[in-house]
C-alpha cells in the first residue's frame, strides 16, 4: 500500500482534473490521488473517479478550507506518512511534486515543505497578477515577522507534510483562504516549515475562484485572523468542536 | 393612578405583546427556551421600564437623557445588539458543525462506496484465488499483519 497521498481539492474543474489526475500518476508514481470534489454541479467527480482517482464527494460547497480538511481527515484515517495539496486546475506542476518529498525527507525536523512561485530566479513561471503579488508581498513580510523566518509565498497551496502535519490539519484547519493562516498553525504548534522554488502555471480553464471583490474579502478576513491569532495564548483545539476524526483513528 | 399618556399605552402594549408573542411562541415549541430567554428578558426589561414611569425617568435623568422615551430606546437597542451577537455566535457554532457533518458524510459515502464495489468484486469472482481482485488489501496484511492484541485494545 502506498504511504503517500496526493490531496487534490477540485469544484467544477471538469475540463481540467483528468489531465490533472493522469500528470500526478505520471510523475508521482508513489501517490495515492484523493480528488476532492468541493459540491461540484459537473461532471468533475466522475471524470476523476475514471481517471483513476479515489473520490470524496462533499454533499455541498464547502469552500476551500472544509474540502483540504475533508482529505486531510482521510489521509488520517487511512494511516498516510505524507499528503501532498495539488490544486485541481492545473496550476501546481506535479513534476515537483518529488522535490517536496526529497526536501521533507531529507530533514526529519520539517513537517512541511511548501512550493513557492517567487524563490525561482525572477520572473519565472506564472506569477499572478501586479494586484495579487502586492497583497501577497503584504502577507509575506507579516508572516515571516511572526515567524521569524522567511515566507516568500504564504498564499501557495502547493505544499506537503508529514504525518504530524496531517494531524494538526485533520483536526484544525482554517475555514476560507486558509494558506495564510496554515503556516501560522504550524508555526504555533512548534512545527517547522520550509519552502522550494517551483514553477506555476497558468490554470487550465476557468476562472480563479477569487474574484476582484473577494480579494477585498481576503485581505480583511485574513488580516483579521492572523491578527486575533496573535492573541491566542496557546492553540486552540478547535473550541467545542468534537474532534471526531481523531476519535476515530484513536 | 397618573393618567397615562398615547406614548406610554403605546410602549407598554408593544412590549407586552412581545412578551405574550415569545410566550406563546415557546409554548407551541415553536421557539427553544435557549434563544427564548434572551428575548424574555429583552422585553420583560423593555416592559418594566415602559410601565415603571418614575425608574424610566430617573435612569433617563441619571445618564443625562432629558427626553426619556429615547432611554427605552437606547436600552432596546442594547438587548437587541446582545441578541444578534448571540445569533452570530449561534450561527458560527452551527455552520462549524455543518462543515463536520459534510466532511463526515464524504468520508462515509466513499468508504460505503469502496465496500460495496470490494463485495461486487467478491460476488463475481468467488473463487478461491479471488485474492488478486483485492491487491491493495491483500498486500496490506502481508507487509503489516495487525497484531491480536491491537485488536483487542482498539474493541
Amino acid at each position: 500500500m502506498r504511504r503517500n497521498l496526493a490531496i487534490v481539492p477540485a469544484f467544477n474543474e471538469a475540463d481540467s482534473i483528468a489531465p490533472t489526475v493522469a500528470a500526478i500518476y505520471q510523475w508521482a508514481p508513489d501517490f495515492d490521488v484523493l480528488v476532492v470534489d468541493d459540491g461540484s454541479t459537473d461532471a468533475t467527480a466522475h471524470r476523476a473517479s475514471k481517471a483513476g482517482a479515489t473520490v470524496l464527494r462533499m454533499p455541498f460547497n464547502l469552500g476551500i478550507g472544509g474540502a483540504m480538511q475533508g482529505g486531510y481527515i482521510y489521509a488520517l484515517e487511512h494511516d498516510y506518512e505524507v499528503a501532498v495539496q495539488v490544486d485541481g486546475d492545473g496550476q501546481h506542476d506535479p513534476r515537483h511534486i518529488y522535490e517536496l518529498l526529497d526536501h521533507l525527507r531529507e530533514d526529519p525536523e520539517l513537517n512541511m515543505v511548501t512550493g513557492s512561485r517567487f524563490l525561482a530566479s525572477s520572473g519565472q513561471g506564472f506569477q499572478s497578477s501586479a494586484a495579487r503579488r502586492a497583497g501577497i508581498r503584504i502577507f509575506s513580510s507579516l508572516v515571516s515577522l511572526i515567524t521569524g523566518q522567511r515566507v516568500t509565498d504564504p498564499t501557495s497551496g502547493f505544499r506537503m507534510t508529514n504525518r504530524r502535519g496531517i494531524e494538526l490539519f485533520a483536526r484544525d484547519y482554517p475555514h476560507d483562504y486558509p494558506e495564510v493562516e496554515a503556516i501560522l498553525l504550524i508555526h504555533a504548534h512548534r512545527l517547522r516549515s520550509c519552502e522550494i522554488p517551483v514553477l506555476m502555471q497558468p490554470r487550465l480553464t476557468g476562472a480563479s475562484a477569487i474574484s476582484s471583490t473577494q480579494s477585498v474579502y481576503y485581505m480583511v478576513k485574513v488580516l483579521l485572523a492572523v491578527f486575533v491569532g496573535l492573541f491566542r495564548r496557546r492553540p486552540i483545539e478547535a473550541g467545542d468542536r468534537p474532534a471526531m476524526a481523531v476519535e476515530h483513528a484513536l | 393612578m397618573t393618567k397615562i399618556t398615547l406614548q406610554r399605552g403605546l410602549a407598554i402594549a408593544v412590549t407586552l405583546g412581545l412578551l405574550l408573542l415569545v410566550f406563546e411562541l415557546v409554548r407551541r415549541k415553536r421557539l427553544s427556551e435557549r434563544y427564548a430567554i434572551l428575548w424574555l428578558v429583552a422585553a420583560t426589561t423593555l416592559f418594566v421600564l415602559a410601565v415603571w414611569k418614575g425608574l424610566l425617568t430617573s435612569l433617563s435623568h441619571d445618564v443625562g437623557i432629558s427626553y426619556p422615551p429615547s432611554a427605552l430606546f437606547a436600552v432596546a437597542i442594547g438587548l437587541i445588539a446582545m441578541i444578534l451577537l448571540h445569533f452570530s455566535l449561534a450561527v458560527s457554532r452551527l455552520s462549524d458543525q455543518n462543515k463536520v457533518l459534510a466532511q463526515r458524510l464524504g468520508l462515509l459515502a466513499q468508504r460505503l462506496e469502496k465496500a460495496e464495489e470490494r463485495s461486487a468484486d467478491a460476488r463475481a469472482a468467488p473463487v478461491p484465488g479471488k485474492r488478486s481482485a483485492l491487491p491493495d488489501h491483500s498486500e496490506a496484511e502481508a507487509e503489516a499483519p495487525v497484531p491480536a492484541q491491537e485488536l483487542s485494545t482498539r474493541r
